[in-house]
């Protein structure tokens, strides 16, 4: 959380901005982030900087893998990597790992 | 500062770093190389922020940038510098007690000259690891961590600089022992290696699957113990497939020997086709 505050701060402070208000992220299921903590982790970290008060928002993106067989792309159920369809194990993860600082509402 | 549980919150104590190289006789004499200055930015808390009171208006700044961001650029620095040296250079992870440290332990001991090994070794605190694997014979530097749980690209590179890597061509990182944050940083490793020990249950993987997921090989590790604690090998085999449909599995006991020449081997051969693929090598 640390990294996507000081990154959140420095894109404000580049863009000219006072208050941060809102920190939005995306965090894909496979990125082995829990969110509650980063929540946590926001609260504390923010205070006494421009984010504190602020919101944090997470869009959660789902794991999505590639199956070879059926040519198609799935969501994973429960962060297993096999196809619903033709239940092979597939090894291409297309989407999952995010984490990404996404943007930022400021004044 | 972990992304993931919020460990390391500023002002905690910093990473420090000690080699243990393996040819003096370790003395409590020897000297630790203490790396004082922390890599880690902190510099944002407590930054008096002007504001223009009384006029607001609010935008959205469009970022769309890894947080990570960092860590991965510094991932590929490392990456660069283990390419052009020829090295393999695995990242070892597990949960505490699976048997990090004894694996490696065996696998420098048997490679031997066959492939010269070097290791830096991530705890929280003592230099116990690091130590025990400078005795098996490799050049080997502890990185504590304080509190962090888990190693970043940016400990590596420093690691590195204490590091003598003549002869060497084996790189083993041994991460913290956590099955949770380690998953996300990138050290610049070819290879991530998870550990399974039998001990702890066959359902792991389905448990903290993110970290499964990323593995490039899969160690099923104290095989000796299998009997004991029931086992059930064809469900830890098919979870493990579940989540790590890719990696390679080997089934080892350091402490018998089962299954360590397949591995020993399997590592001599990575590092020749790293060699054949890499000219700089």
């Amino acid at each position: 959380m640390q990294s996507a505050l000081s990154q959140a701060l420095d894109q404000a402070r580049q863009a000219g901005a006072g208050r941060v208000h809102e920190i939005r992220l995306r965090i894909g299921a496979l990125s082995g982030v829990v969110p509650e903590a980063l929540q946590f982790a926001f609260e504390a970290l923010s205070d006494g900087t421009p984010a504190e008060g602020g919101r944090l928002t997470i869009e959660h993106v789902p794991a999505r893998f590639w199956c070879a067989t059926c040519k198609r792309e799935f969501e994973a159920i429960r962060l297993f990597t096999e196809c619903p369809e033709c239940h092979n194990p597939s090894g291409e993860l297309r989407a999952g790992r995010e984490l990404e600082l996404a943007s930022l509402e400021v004044d | 500062m972990c992304e993931d549980c919020g460990c390391g919150l500023p002002g905690e104590k910093s990473v420090g770093i000690s080699t243990h190289p393996h040819t003096h006789a370790h003395d409590h004499g020897h000297p630790h190389h203490h790396d004082q200055d922390h890599g880690h930015s902190h510099g944002e808390s407590g930054n008096p922020h002007e504001h223009a009171e009384g006029h607001e208006h609010r935008r959205t700044l469009e970022v769309r940038r890894s947080i990570l961001d960092k860590n991965d650029r510094l991932a590929e620095r490392n990456r660069g510098f283990f390419r052009a040296r020829g090295l393999l250079v695995l990242n070892v992870l597990s949960s505490p007690g699976s048997g990090k440290t004894t694996l490696l332990r065996e696998t420098i001991r048997r490679l031997g000259n066959r492939l010269r090994t070097g290791v830096i070794v991530g705890d929280l605190a003592t230099d116990n690891d690091a130590r025990r694997l400078g005795e098996a014979g490799a050049a080997a530097v502890q990185i504590t961590t304080g509190t962090v749980c888990h190693l970043e690209a940016e400990m590596v590179a420093r690691a590195l600089k204490q590091l003598d890597l003549t002869g060497v061509g084996l790189l083993a990182i041994e991460n913290v022992g956590n099955l949770v944050c380690p998953a996300s940083y990138d050290l610049g490793e070819d290879l991530r290696v998870v550990l399974l020990s039998v001990t702890e249950g066959e359902d792991k993987p389905l448990k903290y699957p993110p970290l499964f997921q990323s593995a490039g090989v899969a160690v099923v590790t104290k095989m000796d113990l299998a009997q004991a604690c029931d086992y059930d090998r064809d469900t830890a085999l098919a979870n493990l497939r579940r989540v790590a449909a890719n990696a390679p599995v080997f089934e080892i006991s350091a402490k018998t020997g089962q299954g360590m020449d397949a591995w020993c081997d399997f590592l001599v051969q990575q590092h020749q086709t790293l060699k054949t693929r890499d000219p700089l090598g």
